[in-house]
């Protein structure tokens, strides 16, 4: 019998103060697509980083085709056919080449040799039968910059299939895509998977892993948990073997009543998106807006804040109409706004716990003269740190030595120090682990028990059933179905996202 | 590969570093230690570098420089930047001396009208930046040359001083007023700077605008996501690189008593150095008034110490330029 394609024994990597993988152990043979998957921090990236030759000081062994190989450098793990594609697409594009320069960057970086000529004829050939080969309806010589998110990360694929490909990392390629888009990388993956190349896919979305995957390895605290068949296994069992414990219901129940109206949105419309919707939303009461990723959720809730231009419509708060013509006016009138793009939106990461805290409500920390009164910022924030939960050393570390779901709790953090009446989530539980999705549930409807009316935009339609009293299903920018949520099931959610009607 | 090097700098969580770290010692104190050694070469070399008088003379040197620089730094605080602070000294010097000599106005409107020209450009620099959003750098290299010749033009490409000769042949017959020659002269000089220095470090750290800016510089979208007005304090943060660029030309029109041509590009590029010099200084990672001010010191004691070792001018900017180029160097390979 043929040994396994690759295996990676205990491998084992320390960063000062920590040690990211502890004897982690990993393989997958040809043609299988295998899921690996744990919590945030469990080392799933590392491990594939080590792998891709990202790192270069593990200790431990990577056998190919039963020999011993040495990865210290991404040129080995290309030498090898391994190839990955990271969750950043941006980062690894060059906005303003064309498709097929992109594709064929690696031939322009390490296989021109001695020409110094570049033969966009053949850059543009190749690159064209590769995008055809993987049936991805984008032009070679369209600029990525004009392409969207999952048009760009299958143009990825297309780089890491241009070269030698045996194994393939995808590091959560999913989580910005829509279902149409999911479906249709999933098509390619099953495509490669034909042709034998090995796909290691990582995902916080266990639900799909079924549909594509064959095998599951799990990962806790950097070391090897569990490998199994993906039909031997359960949703419910890999949440458990994550979290290293049982998990409870995921969704929260609080109790907690109704008022009357607070917001009223009356017929918004922003420049190019958001196409005349109304809503309004009650005091104690959490509303969703649903609907698949590229609806308008987004640009909804940006509008709403003032962070957009061009907002026509009116918004009413508490009986009083509003124009916010920019995020502080929307604030100022009571207004906060969670958005979803965490890093470039959300904190601040190269500062400190205690200044990101206090940074929607500084008036709030000031003496005579706008002068700082830090012991109080740190008290406060001190406080908000225990309330949360948030995992980290001490409220001077720098935000980008937090993990994802403490950052979420971060800048979810200093709104609740400002003690605004509406809230309005975008995505929170984006990148999020299970365990701190829990948490962040838990604080949205605690605020909603005291009163506050919250705007829950999110395309996980499972946490729009679980979390929400309310759903508006967004549907190209419009409102196509206001819908009580104890009254429909998730697929009845995705049936309207999709852009299913009544009758 | 373009991929892999750029991602890993989004690598996973680090955890500080524990135990004795060389280089982030070096990040903190670097720039002290230099100005330390720097104090002992010198002196053993010529002890007459430690003389009060020459202290004083080397304080007196940099204060132009530190006024202007720490202009600069509120605007690299908001992660701006403006080139144009060096024309903007040029004109404020121009007007100011112009409005004793052509005009014979009073100390207060030769200044305030000094002031007032500064402001505009800050306006002009803010509104392009902000509303129209041309980036910065290019906007402020624009505004430079604008603003360079604006000066020329004023001053009809002539030096001004008392009794010039006027395009009509007659003297100029305004004077310099007395209290206006006191600004650039031992002590005012040296305590108008330390006042603007300790203004805008207490400006920029202990009050909620400071702590706005540097969030601002931080992350643009996340501050105006927050709630905070944006726009608002990237304008005042030209207008205040503006207002401390005139300042420095004030009181370089008081301590040379005319206006030359272009007499402030020169403190353009030493003003750039000294802030950048002091992003790291004791660790701060930011851009911020005291470090500037080290900043200044350092390339002024380093001036000075070569001037006494007799070092010919003409070779001083090869040794300032590497200062630079090492102090640069601590700064950022740390953040690698």
């Amino acid at each position: 019998m043929m040994s396994i394609a690759l295996q990676m024994k205990d491998i084992t990597i320390d960063f000062p103060g920590v040690r990211a993988l502890d004897q982690a152990t990993f393989q997958i043979d040809s043609g299988d697509v295998h899921a690996l998957i744990g919590a945030n921090g469990a080392g799933k990236s590392t491990l594939m980083k080590v792998l891709s030759g990202a790192y270069t000081h593990y200790s431990g062994t990577i056998v190919i085709d039963g020999k011993q190989v040495e990865i210290r450098s991404p040129k080995d793990a290309k030498a090898h056919g391994i190839q990955i594609v990271y969750q950043e697409v941006d980062t690894a594009l060059i906005p303003y080449l064309t498709v097929g320069e992109n594709i064929m960057l690696n031939h322009l970086v390490s296989d021109m040799g001695k020409s110094q000529w570049v033969n966009y004829q053949k850059i543009h050939q190749e690159a064209s039968r590769v995008l055809e080969d993987l049936r991805i309806n984008v032009s070679s010589k369209q600029l990525v910059s004009s392409l969207t998110l999952a048009e760009k990360q299958m143009v990825l694929i297309a780089r890491a299939i241009s070269s030698k490909c045996r194994f393939l990392i995808l590091d959560e390629p999913t989580a910005p895509l829509s279902t149409a888009e999911t479906d249709q990388l999933f098509r390619i993956v099953r495509k490669l998977q034909e042709e034998h190349v090995a796909v290691i896919f990582i995902s916080h979305r266990l639900q799909e892993l079924f549909e594509i995957c064959n095998y599951i390895t799990v990962m806790r605290n950097g070391r090897f948990i569990s490998e199994d068949t993906i039909q031997s296994v359960t949703v419910n069992e890999i949440v458990e073997k994550m979290l290293g414990k049982k998990m409870d219901e995921q969704f929260p129940v609080i109790e907690k009543t109704t008022g009357e109206s607070i917001l009223e949105v009356n017929r918004l419309r922003d420049a190019d998106k958001v196409n005349d919707v109304s809503f309004h939303v009650r005091s104690g009461e959490v509303i969703g807006l649903a609907g698949l990723v590229g609806a308008g959720k987004t640009e909804i809730c940006k509008a709403l804040f003032g962070a957009s231009e061009k907002v026509e419509g009116s918004i009413t708060l508490h009986g009083k109409r509003i124009k916010p013509k920019i995020p502080a006016h929307a604030a100022k009138a009571g207004l906060a706004f969670v958005p979803e793009e965490r890093r470039k939106e959300g904190i601040l990461v190269e500062e400190d716990v205690v200044t990101n805290m206090t940074s929607a409500n500084l008036k709030d920390f000031t003496r005579f003269f706008s002068f700082l009164n830090f012991s109080k910022e740190r008290k406060v924030t001190s406080q908000m740190v225990e309330r949360l939960g948030v995992k980290t050393p001490t409220i001077e570390t720098k935000l980008q030595n937090l993990s994802g779901g403490n950052q979420q709790k971060v800048a979810i953090g200093k709104w609740l120090v400002t003690d605004a009446d509406v809230y309005i989530f975008d995505e929170p539980t984006k990148g999020v682990d299970v365990g701190s999705k829990k948490d962040i549930f838990t604080l949205i409807l605690e605020l909603a028990k005291r009163g506050k009316a919250i705007i829950y935009a999110s395309s996980e339609l499972a946490e729009i059933k679980g979390i929400t009293d309310r759903a508006y299903i967004i549907f190209d920018g419009k409102v196509v179905k206001e819908v009580n949520t104890k009254d429909v099931t998730e697929e009845d959610l995705l049936f309207y996202s999709t852009g299913g009607r009544d009758e | 590969m373009s991929s892999n090097s750029s991602e890993a700098n989004l690598s996973s969580p680090k955890e500080k570093k524990s135990g004795f770290d060389f280089f982030q010692f070096l990040y903190k104190y670097g720039t002290i230690i230099t100005i330390v050694v720097l104090i002992i070469v010198f002196s053993v070399a010529n002890p007459s570098f430690l003389s009060v008088n020459n202290l004083i003379n080397i304080l007196r040197s940099i204060s132009i420089v530190t006024i202007i620089a720490i202009g600069l730094t509120i605007s690299l605080s908001v992660n701006g930047f403006d080139l144009s602070i060096g024309s903007v000294a040029s004109l404020a010097n121009a007007v100011v001396i112009s409005m004793f000599v052509w005009h014979s106005q009073s100390t207060v409107v030769a200044i305030a009208v000094a002031l007032l020209c500064a402001l505009l450009v800050g306006l002009l620099n803010a509104f392009l930046i902000v509303k129209v959003r041309i980036p910065d750098m290019l906007l402020t290299l624009a505004t430079m040359f604008v603003i360079q010749g604006v000066a020329l033009t004023y001053t009809r490409s002539a030096t001004i001083s008392e009794n010039m000769i006027m395009p009509d042949g007659s003297y100029s017959t305004g004077t310099i007023s007395e209290i206006f020659g006191k600004i650039g002269q031992v002590p005012f000089i040296i305590i108008i700077m330390f006042a603007i220095v300790i203004l805008v470090h207490i400006f920029l750290t202990y009050t909620k605008h400071g702590r706005y800016m540097y969030v601002i510089g931080g992350n643009q979208e996340a501050a105006r996501l927050s709630g905070i007005p944006v726009n608002k304090y990237k304008i005042l943060a030209y207008l205040l690189s503006a207002l401390f660029a005139a300042i420095g030309g004030i009181v370089l029109a008081s301590r040379v008593m005319t206006a030359e041509i272009n007499a402030g590009g020169n403190y353009l590029m030493d003003a750039v150095a000294a802030a950048f010099i002091g992003l790291s200084v004791l660790g701060a990672g930011k851009p911020n008034a005291f470090g500037t001010f080290v900043g200044a010191v350092l390339i002024g004691i380093l001036a000075n110490g070569l001037v006494m070792m007799s070092v010919p001018y003409y070779a001083m900017d090869i040794v300032k330029g590497t200062v630079f180029a090492l102090a640069l160097a601590l700064t950022y390979y740390k953040m690698k």
